[in-house]
């Protein structure tokens, strides 16, 4: 996670930031095999398209988290408030699904906006303390405002339309998917871009050493709320498709579970390298589903003793553990 | 009595027994990661042990509330070291994520430990009958066992408070705590430190979490369910501090109380909004250092 | 020659690829989604029993070639999202023919649509929520419905229970608020007084200040929906720990608040507590002797049975009645015609039946108190509303 940020002589951060935007050929390779599994897994796309929406989900975290350095428990929030956005239109008449993207990123923003404007003065403890009871607050408020929101028993009456008109939601999941993989797909790109850019290359000099940060006269505080937002935004999609492809919303979405074990999935991915939500968030899916399966009372010890050994052997996350392989591999001669 | 004084007393009474177990449970958590510096969010775990080991003792094996109640502390104290040794020991240096990481991976181990032992269901706790029934003081009746919470909460506060002004040990923890490496360089362990604060503050909340087995139920998903309280009364009362974390449980405690009393249609809410506002004004916490 | 040889060869394979299509068993799939982990474990438990209890005494009941084979999965908890991806799951992995269990209403109505979607007859062994039942023409319920218990106990308190002055105290979720409006209901109705209410958090809370505050408004009672399990428990030792009983206030409520299995870790606190129930594992009927005696053999005597486990055996008891109805055809709209006016006068808890238009459940509600038998705490059966239908359905009709 520590970089060697700061370090670069002009030059060679050109190059660096060139080298960023090209698409390197492993880079499809998540993609490809997210295509493949639509064919060769079809009776699995409903696990499939949460794990998309995780992915997308833990990105957010991972753009304020591995990048701005801001720990955060309450990016709930902000999947609560586009879930909820795109489910109350569905409930109520509006049932395009991408127009209620667009919204939930609307409402999910103006929310880390405000939130971030006010907290993000914090660091550290006080800080994740601060984020994590904003999210709690919205849940508290969305289960007493039960006669909008269904409180604990849900949104009930959601009617989403087809995407674009032409491929409704069936019960094989099969556009939710497609459709959740497209939406993963143009976020990811979007995230990709910010992250190259010098903006993004910022951010990881606010998160290496904010004085001198402050020191060279970047706006640190505006930078940290821009990114807050842009996360906000992209964890509100994110909701918001969990809403579209299931056409059901309960509390549970602003739930300290769904930002926590985000958070865990993260993490033993690999954090601040933008990939690790695709390695992460799919090996603690499928380990989870298949444990729950396998042993449907105890299952979360198998779930601890994994993270137990991750934390352990691959103490930057599995991403970083492949880093230390490969530099071994590559100084043998 | 009229029916306002009468509601203040009773929120009062409960918020105080209700801070006074947060308090117990949460300054070993104020002080491991003032301290060591080191995120463990299964400190809850601990805490449940203690109620899983004094419930087993009292309903299992009919031993005395007292001795189920001390039984508890020295066990937990004793079984954290062996954890500390085992598993923290290995993350001290690490970066914060990954100990939050491990120590989530500890909280998922015991919850399913905890049902393999002891079954889903929480532990019934019959507190024995010189401390149940009722105390009559002029035209109310107090709780008994929350009478005895009270007084206990206090008592184990104080001995507390003295023990760290007063003797060699709470000197070195004070020092630690404030300046790590020039504690180091006057010679103090601060490998043999860590361990006993760890068991201290393990045991206390093996404490916290045996006598308030009345109010904080005892079942496996303890540790995972009153971690968000926990972080509240820790941050809001200072990381590192001892006194800190009383302050802030007693805020929260008779918050909390006296909104299920007077405002239930609340929830929780004001709670948050309470702690929300406490750490922008204070964002190091009520006895935090800045 | 030859064509007698052809003849007598294609009669043969014939018949034998006949008797090869009889001696196969079709096997039937049951997707079971339940609580398996978590607090609530226990519930899961409970309806799990009784569901594998009545498969194993029935066995020989179901029809030729027919193997039942049970498919669970883990809801843990009150969780309609995951409750929905299981149901799905089982639906288009597993290819189930029957849903079942379903203990949490936010959970079963959750569900409920994809049955409709998918044509899978579903069978509510718990959740209770009035409207599940008609959120899809393939589901049915096995259980009871709140208002089928609550109303009818609500104009029973009034009149021959002697209460007056009642408060109403029930967790923030759709059965807590069920239980408050149809005892409301029925108690006004009679000339009882409501003199407040309020609601608990459904995740555990600590009942203390709200009692107090009930304690404080001196009621003659207090009518009480917590979930099963822990929460109960929990909410005795609060009365008890503020003396509410010696200040006379009574509790009352539905069976949920006295589960039979917990009992005996209650203490001594449930003692004359009056409840509205479907079943009491106490009762002197000979079905439930039987059930009892059945259930002791095979589980011990560690977790007695209660009324979610008769909640599993009866939805067994349908899924065969329906089988046999039908000689083992699972297609989805002859069981659910089997389903409509089923009846099961075998039922531990007495005599039930299956509304054939709302495909609710219609059953004898009985008002128990808890009395001591031998050493045991009991809820022991004292009056008996029989065969009552669901009045939710009848005061609110389809449009």
């Amino acid at each position: 996670m520590r970089a060697t940020a700061g370090r670069d002589a002009a030059p060679l951060a050109v190059e660096a930031m060139a080298r960023g935007h090209r698409l390197r050929a492993w880079e499809l390779a998540p993609w490809l095999i997210a295509v493949l599994a639509y064919f060769v897994f079809p009776s699995y796309l409903a696990l499939g398209s949460q794990i998309l929406i995780s992915i997308l989900f833990a990105l957010s975290i991972d753009l304020i988290l591995g990048y701005a350095g801001i720990v955060t428990l309450g990016q709930s929030a902000f999947f609560g408030a586009g879930a909820y956005t795109a489910g109350l239109l569905a409930a109520h008449g509006w049932g395009e699904p991408l127009t209620a993207l667009g919204a939930a990123a609307l409402v999910a923003a103006a929310l880390g906006f405000l939130s971030g404007a006010v907290i993000l003065r914090t660091k550290g403890l006080s800080l994740l303390m601060l984020t994590l009871v904003i999210a709690a607050m919205l849940q508290e408020a969305a289960n007493k405002a039960g006669g909008i929101t269904g409180g604990a028993d849900g949104l009930q009456g959601m009617e989403v339309w087809p995407v674009l008109g032409l491929f409704p939601f069936d019960l094989y999941d099969r556009t939710a998917y497609l459709y959740s993989l497209a939406v993963l797909f143009l976020a990811w790109l979007a995230a990709r871009r910010l992250v190259h850019s010098p903006f993004g290359r910022s951010l990881t000099g606010i998160r290496e050493n904010e004085a001198r940060m402050h020191a060279i006269g970047s706006p640190v505080f505006r930078r940290r709320l821009a990114i807050y937002t842009i996360a906000a935004a992209l964890a509100g999609i994110a909701g918001a498709l969990l809403a579209e492809t299931t056409q059901f919303v309960a509390l549970d979405v602003l739930g300290f579970e769904r930002s926590g074990s985000a958070l865990i999935m993260l993490i033993i991915g690999g954090v601040g390298r933008l990939y690790g939500p695709f390695i992460g968030v799919p090996l603690y899916m499928i380990a989870q589903d298949r444990f729950a399966q396998a042993d449907p009372v105890y299952w979360d010890f198998w779930i601890g003793l994994l993270i137990i050994i991750v934390v352990i052997f691959a103490r930057r996350g599995l991403l970083g553990l492949a880093e230390q392989l490969l530099q071994k591999a590559r100084r043998k001669p | 009595m009229n029916a306002a004084l009468s509601a203040a007393i009773s929120i009062g009474f409960h918020g105080l027994a209700y801070a006074m177990v947060l308090y117990l449970i949460s300054v070993g958590l104020s002080v491991t990661m003032g301290l060591m510096g080191f995120a463990n969010l299964a400190h809850g775990v601990f805490a449940a042990a203690g109620g899983f080991v004094m419930t087993r003792l009292m309903n299992g094996y009919d031993v005395p509330f007292p001795l189920a109640v001390a039984a508890a502390f020295v066990a937990v104290a004793a079984g954290s070291v062996v954890i500390e040794r085992l598993l923290y020991r290995r993350l001290y240096g690490a970066d914060e994520l990954s100990q939050v990481l491990m120590s989530v991976g500890l909280i998922f181990i015991s919850v399913a430990a905890a049902k393999y032992l002891w079954g889903p269901l929480a532990q019934p706790m019959t507190p024995p009958a010189y401390l149940s029934g009722q105390i009559e003081l002029g035209a109310r009746s107090f709780p008994a066992y929350r009478s005895f919470l009270i007084v206990a909460g206090a008592v184990v506060v104080t001995l507390l408070w003295l023990g760290l002004e007063r003797t060699r040990f709470g000197a070195r923890i004070r020092a630690a705590v404030d300046n790590r490496r020039m504690a180091q360089s006057v010679g103090i362990n601060t490998n043999r430190l860590f361990t006993w604060t760890f068991a201290l503050g393990s045991g206390l909340a093996a404490l916290g979490g045996a006598l308030g087995a009345d109010i904080l139920a005892i079942d496996p998903g303890y540790a995972l369910e009153h971690l968000v309280y926990f972080l509240i009364v820790v941050s809001v009362g200072g990381l590192g501090s001892i006194r800190g974390p009383f302050f802030a449980a007693l805020l929260l405690g008779i918050a909390d109380t006296g909104c299920k009393y007077l405002l239930p249609e609340f929830g929780a809410f004001f709670i948050y909004a309470l702690t929300l506002a406490l750490l922008l004004w204070r964002p190091q916490g009520l006895f935090g250092r800045a | 020659m030859t064509s007698r040889f052809g003849v007598l060869a294609l009669g043969a394979s014939f018949a034998l690829a006949l008797a090869a299509q009889a001696g196969a068993a079709e096997t039937v799939k049951v997707g079971v989604i339940l609580t398996y982990s978590g607090p609530a474990a226990s519930l899961g438990d409970q309806i799990d029993k009784g569901m594998s209890l009545y498969i194993k005494e029935h066995e020989k009941d179901l029809p030729k070639d027919i193997t039942l084979e049970l498919i669970r999965r883990d809801d843990t908890g009150l969780n309609p999202a995951t409750a929905k991806r299981l149901a799905q799951e089982l639906i288009t992995r597993d290819h189930v023919n029957f849903i079942a269990g379903l203990i949490w209403s936010p959970n079963a109505l959750a569900i409920a649509p994809l049955s409709a979607e998918a044509k899978v007859p579903t069978i509510s062994s718990n959740a209770a929520a009035v409207s599940l039942t008609r959120l899809s023409p393939y589901v049915a319920r096995v259980s009871f419905t709140l208002w089928q218990e609550c109303l009818p106990f609500g104009q029973w308190a009034a009149t021959k229970g002697g209460l007056k002055k009642v408060y109403i105290a029930v967790s923030d979720f759709a059965p807590g608020h069920e239980a408050a409006d149809a005892f409301t209901k029925g108690f006004k109705d009679a000339g009882g007084q409501i003199v407040d209410n309020v609601a608990f958090p459904v995740k555990d809370p600590d009942f203390v200040p709200f009692l107090q505050r009930v304690k404080d408004a001196k009621p003659d009672a207090v009518f009480i929906f917590v979930p099963s399990g822990k929460q109960a428990t929990a909410l005795f030792k609060a009365y008890d720990d503020l003396g509410m009983r010696a200040a006379g206030i009574k509790i009352i409520g539905p069976q949920d608040i006295v589960p039979d299995e917990e009992l005996p870790n209650m203490g001594q606190e449930p003692l004359g507590v009056i409840t509205a129930g479907t079943y009491s594992n106490a009762a002197t009927r000979p079905a439930n002797k039987a059930y009892v005696a059945a259930w002791k053999r095979e589980y011990g005597d560690k977790t007695p049975p209660g009324f979610m486990s008769v909640g599993g055996w009866d939805t067994m008891a349908a899924i065969f009645g329906a089988l046999k109805a039908t000689q083992g055809n699972p297609d989805p709209d002859k069981i659910m015609a089997a389903l409509k006016g089923w009846k099961n006068p075998d039922s531990p808890r007495g005599e039930i039946m299956i509304d054939p238009e709302t495909r609710d459940i219609v059953q004898h509600i009985y008002i128990r108190r808890v009395e001591k038998l031998g050493d045991r705490l009991a809820n022991v059966e004292f009056e008996t509303l029989p065969m009552t239908k669901d009045p939710w359905k009848e005061l609110n009709p389809a449009k």
